[in-house]
Parts: structure tokens; sequence; C-alpha cells
């Protein structure tokens, strides 16, 4: 039997609660008035995917990138970059990795056809991971997963203290040498949230890479994850990649 | 209890410490935490419109078909259907806004095609890939049409001597 007391103790714990989750409903349902309507956060869940088998390595989406978002050219760092893997025959562990320019200038043909290897190229961007090693590590909260699913930067906030280049697992942080902050891949926030593609997208001949909303259930994007054998970068680490990726060789890192 | 009463300007005290210190920390959370933290999470919530603020830099082929009719036509019904006109013509946000501000350059098919077609061990073997030295000598306009290049390349071609060869 519950008695009254505990019964008026149950009951404000309850209501106190239900009061937190409440206001913090409100947020995820975006009870802050945006400034742009029309683009509602809590309806998208932006991901990537990667298709190698499309890539043909023409460094469309770096130069594209490069232009889009202003990222520096000397020296040469990269939000997006391209990299061409050479496994030779009957080694499949211990491929040759390179990324001249990071593509920028395309690839140059550098072996020969024939001689037993595999050759293919893997691009490469931020993973916009749901539990981002970075954002854990920023001491100030100046990257962040945005409540679409994007990992963006306050350029604004960051002190430049460099925690989440070196958090990164898959290297795709850099320091800004004109602001001296941290920039990295965003989705081309500024055009997915206007109803564009990102600019790699945009520019790339072969749909190798296409942006998709997982939370449109319309999105080609379901029909791609569910027909094709998908899989992320360094899935150890359970960093809840949304980069997926098409015909990824294990030798890939 | 006397006892205790007696000394209750230690309580006071205590009290009035706890009351500046909140006052301190208040007063300085509400200097250094910024407008908008923690909406969202712990970041700043005005750090999505920042990062929507970004002016566009490339139009996306949907605003090019705006204006332009011909060439947009042509390429959906071939092979390049999937290459965007901005993949082969660069950024042109600025051209699609005014197209008096900036007229474009034509591309320079030498260098262009090549961009995507040369020859390379490392592209997927579908895709259709030729090496100059086995190819019919010209800028690759004068026979193929950008944007519809695989209908019917323009002049008899001379008949490629290593085809020929085999
Ligand atoms: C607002 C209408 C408009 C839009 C949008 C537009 N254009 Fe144009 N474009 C024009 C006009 C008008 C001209 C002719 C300008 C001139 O000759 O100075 C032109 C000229 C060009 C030329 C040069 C033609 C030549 O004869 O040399 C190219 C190439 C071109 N546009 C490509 C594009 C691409 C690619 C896009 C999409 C990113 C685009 N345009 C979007 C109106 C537009
Ligand atoms: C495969 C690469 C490629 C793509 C894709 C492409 N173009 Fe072109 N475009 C060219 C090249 C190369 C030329 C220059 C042709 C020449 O020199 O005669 C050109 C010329 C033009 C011209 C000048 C017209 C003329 O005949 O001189 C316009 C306008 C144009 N393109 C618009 C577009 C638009 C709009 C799209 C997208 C629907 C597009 N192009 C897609 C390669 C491309
Ligand atoms: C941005 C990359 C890109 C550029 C630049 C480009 N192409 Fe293509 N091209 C493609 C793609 C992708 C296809 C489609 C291949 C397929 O469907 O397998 C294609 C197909 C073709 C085909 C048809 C092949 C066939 O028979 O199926 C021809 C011919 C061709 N391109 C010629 C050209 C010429 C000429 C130029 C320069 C004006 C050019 N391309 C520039 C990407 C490009
Ligand atoms: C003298 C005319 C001529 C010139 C110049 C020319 N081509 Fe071709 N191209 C042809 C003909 C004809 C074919 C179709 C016959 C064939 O498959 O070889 C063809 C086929 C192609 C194909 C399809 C190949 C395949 O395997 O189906 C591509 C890609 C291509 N050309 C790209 C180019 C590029 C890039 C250039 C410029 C470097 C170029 N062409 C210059 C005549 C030409």
């Amino acid at each position: 039997m519950t008695t009254r007391r505990e019964f008026v103790g149950k009951s404000s714990t309850f209501l106190v609660l239900s009061a937190a989750a409440a206001a913090a409903l409100d947020n995820v349902l975006e009870g802050t008035p945006e400034k742009a309507p029309g683009y509602k956060k809590a309806d998208h869940w932006w991901a990537m995917i990667i298709d190698i088998e499309k890539c043909i390595g023409c460094g469309n989406c770096v130069r594209a990138c490069k232009t889009e978002n202003g990222v520096s050219m000397e020296p040469y760092y990269f939000r997006t970059w391209v990299e061409r893997y050479h496994v030779p025959a009957g080694n499949p562990e211990h491929p040759q990795v390179d990324s001249p320019n990071g593509g920028y200038d395309g690839f140059p043909e550098k072996y020969k056809p024939g001689d037993g290897s595999k050759n293919f190229f893997v691009p490469k961007l931020c993973n916009h991971c749901a539990h981002s090693p970075c954002v854990q590590v920023c001491p100030v909260g100046a990257t962040f997963e945005s409540p679409d699913g994007v990992v963006l930067v306050d350029k604004s906030y960051c002190l430049g203290c460099r925690y989440c280049v070196q958090a990164c697992p898959y290297g795709c942080r850099y320091i800004d040498p004109k602001t001296h902050v941290v920039d990295k891949c965003s989705f081309c926030y500024h055009r997915i949230t206007k109803g564009l593609t990102t600019a790699c997208c945009e520019t790339c001949p072969t749909e190798a890479r296409q942006i998709g909303d997982l939370k449109n259930p319309a999105d080609p994007i379901h029909e791609f994850l569910r027909t094709h054998k998908i899989n992320v970068l360094k899935p150890q680490m359970a960093t809840g990649s949304k980069a997926y990726y098409n015909g990824l060789d294990g030798s890939v890192r | 209890m006397r006892h205790l009463m007696k000394n209750k300007v230690h309580l006071f005290r205590m009290a009035g410490l706890f009351v500046v210190g909140f006052l301190v920390f208040a007063g300085a959370r509400a200097v250094f935490v910024p407008e908008g933290f923690g909406v969202y999470g712990h970041y700043r919530a005005g750090a999505l419109e920042d990062n929507r603020a970004f002016p566009l830099v490339h139009a996306g082929r949907a605003a090019c078909a705006g204006c332009h009719g011909d060439e947009p036509e042509a390429l959906k019904a071939s092979r390049h259907a999937k290459v965007g006109c901005e993949a082969c013509h660069g950024a042109l946000a600025v051209h699609a806004d005014d197209p008096a501000k900036l007229t474009p350059k034509k591309p320079d098919a030498k260098t262009l095609c090549l961009v995507c077609h040369m020859a390379n061990v490392a592209k997927p073997s579908g895709f259709k890939q030729i090496s100059p030295e086995d190819h019919p000598e010209g800028v690759c306009t004068e026979c193929h049409d950008p944007h519809s290049p695989a209908d019917a390349p323009k002049p008899a071609p001379a008949p490629v001597q290593k085809e020929a060869a085999k």
C-alpha cells in the first residue's frame, strides 16, 4: 500500500521532473524561435554516403570545398581530401597510401596496370560523429554536435588550444593559419540548411558522395544504406560516425 | 541552546559570506557565459546561425537551369547527366546572382576533360577513361559536345592506330 505521504512525495518528484523534461523538450523542439524560418533543426539528421566504387579521384570535391569554404591554400590544409590506396598483390594488410596535395591536382598515374595490385580512391572528410571525441575534449564548448547532427565549430569562441585536433581519430581538423582557430568540414552547413547540397556533392561527377537526411523518410540515403554493404572508418572507436562508406576495403585506416 | 545563540554572530558572518560568494559567482557567470550558451547544449546557440551565415560560392545546378535552357536540357539526356554545371565551369554563385557582375570564362577543354577521363588504374574500371596517346588527336570539344558527349563524335575520326594494330 502506498501511504499518502509516499504518494505526495512521488507525485511532487514527478511534477518537478516533468517540468525539467518539458523545458528540455522545448529546446529539442526549438522553443527558441529561429532567425531564419523554414528550416527546423529538429527535423533533420545529416549524414554522408561515400561510394568508393564510384570515386574517380578527379579532385573536384577538394577544389570545390576549398573555394566554397575559403580553406587555406598555403600551407595545404583540407576539410576534405582524397587518398589513393595501392594494395600490393598478396599483401592486403599493407597498402601504400598517397594523397598528393590532398588530390587537389588529381592523381598522376603512378602504378602500372596489371601488376596484380588493387587500387582505389578513398575520399575523406569529417565523419560528423554522433559521439565525437573532439567535442568531448573541448574545454570551452566551442565545438559541438548540432541538433541536426553536424559537428560545428564556434569560431568566435574557439581558443585555438588544439585539443580537438589531437582528439579526432580521423585527422579532420586543422588550425587555420589565418584565424589561428580550428577549422573543419561543416557539411556546408550554410548550404544544407538552405536546401542545397554540399559543395563537394554538387561537383562530384559520379555521385560518389551524397549528403543525406536520415530523418527524411523519402531521402534516397535510406535505400542506399539498405542495399549496400556499409561500413564506417574505425568502427572500433565507437564514435558514431555518420560518413557511411560503401566498398570500404579492410586496408583503409 | 543558549550557548549557541550567544555565538550567533558566527552564523551571520557565515551567511553573509555565502551571500557575497553567491553574488560574485552570479556576476562572474553573467560576464563570462555568453548569450545563448546552453540553449541546445554545451555551446553558444548563436554559433549555429554563425555557421549558416557564410555566403554561397557554388550556386548549384538548379540555379543555372533558371536562366540557361539548352545546356541543362542537353546535359540531362546525356552521359554527363550526373555531372553538375559547376563541376566543369567552376564556382559561379556570383554569376548566377547577377550575370552582369561576372561573365564566366569558357572552360579549357584541353585540360578540363582529362581531369576526369585520364586513364588511371585506381579509377573504377567501369568509368570511361582514355589515354591521349591512344585516342584520336585534337581538342576534345572538336569531336565531343561537353554537354552531350556520347552522341556521335562530330567528324568521323581517323582510325586509332593502336586499335587498328590489334
Ligand atoms: C540570372 C540568370 C543566369 C543564371 C542563374 C546563370 N546564368 Fe550563365 N549567363 C547568363 C547570361 C545573361 C549570360 C551572358 C552574359 C554575358 O555574355 O556577359 C550568361 C553566360 C554564361 C556563360 C558564358 C557563355 C559564353 O558565351 O561564354 C556560361 C559558361 C554560363 N553562363 C554558365 C552558367 C552556369 C554554370 C550557371 C549556374 C551556376 C549560370 N550560368 C547561371 C545568365 C545566367
Ligand atoms: C563536362 C563538362 C561540362 C558540364 C557538365 C557543363 N559544361 Fe557548359 N561548357 C563546357 C565546356 C568545355 C564549354 C566550352 C565549349 C566551347 O569551348 O565551345 C562549355 C560552354 C558552356 C556555355 C557557353 C555556350 C557556348 O556554346 O559557347 C554555357 C552557357 C554553358 N556551358 C552552360 C552550362 C550549364 C548551364 C551547365 C549545367 C547544366 C553546363 N554548362 C555543364 C563544359 C561543361
Ligand atoms: C567532372 C568530371 C568530368 C569531366 C570534367 C568530363 N567528364 Fe565526361 N564523363 C564523366 C562522367 C561521370 C561520365 C559518365 C560515365 C559513365 O556513365 O560511366 C562521362 C562520360 C563521358 C563520355 C561518354 C562515354 C560513353 O561512351 O559512355 C564521353 C565521350 C565524355 N564523357 C567526354 C568528355 C569530354 C569530351 C569532356 C570535356 C569537355 C568531359 N567528358 C569532361 C565525367 C566527366
Ligand atoms: C578526332 C575526334 C576525337 C577527339 C579530338 C576526341 N575524341 Fe573522344 N572519342 C572519339 C570517338 C570517335 C569515340 C568513340 C569511339 C571509341 O569508343 O573509341 C570517342 C570516345 C571517347 C570516350 C569514350 C571511351 C570509351 O571507352 O567508350 C571518351 C571518355 C572520350 N572519347 C574522351 C575524349 C577526351 C577527354 C578527349 C580530349 C582529350 C577526346 N575524347 C578527344 C573521337 C574523338
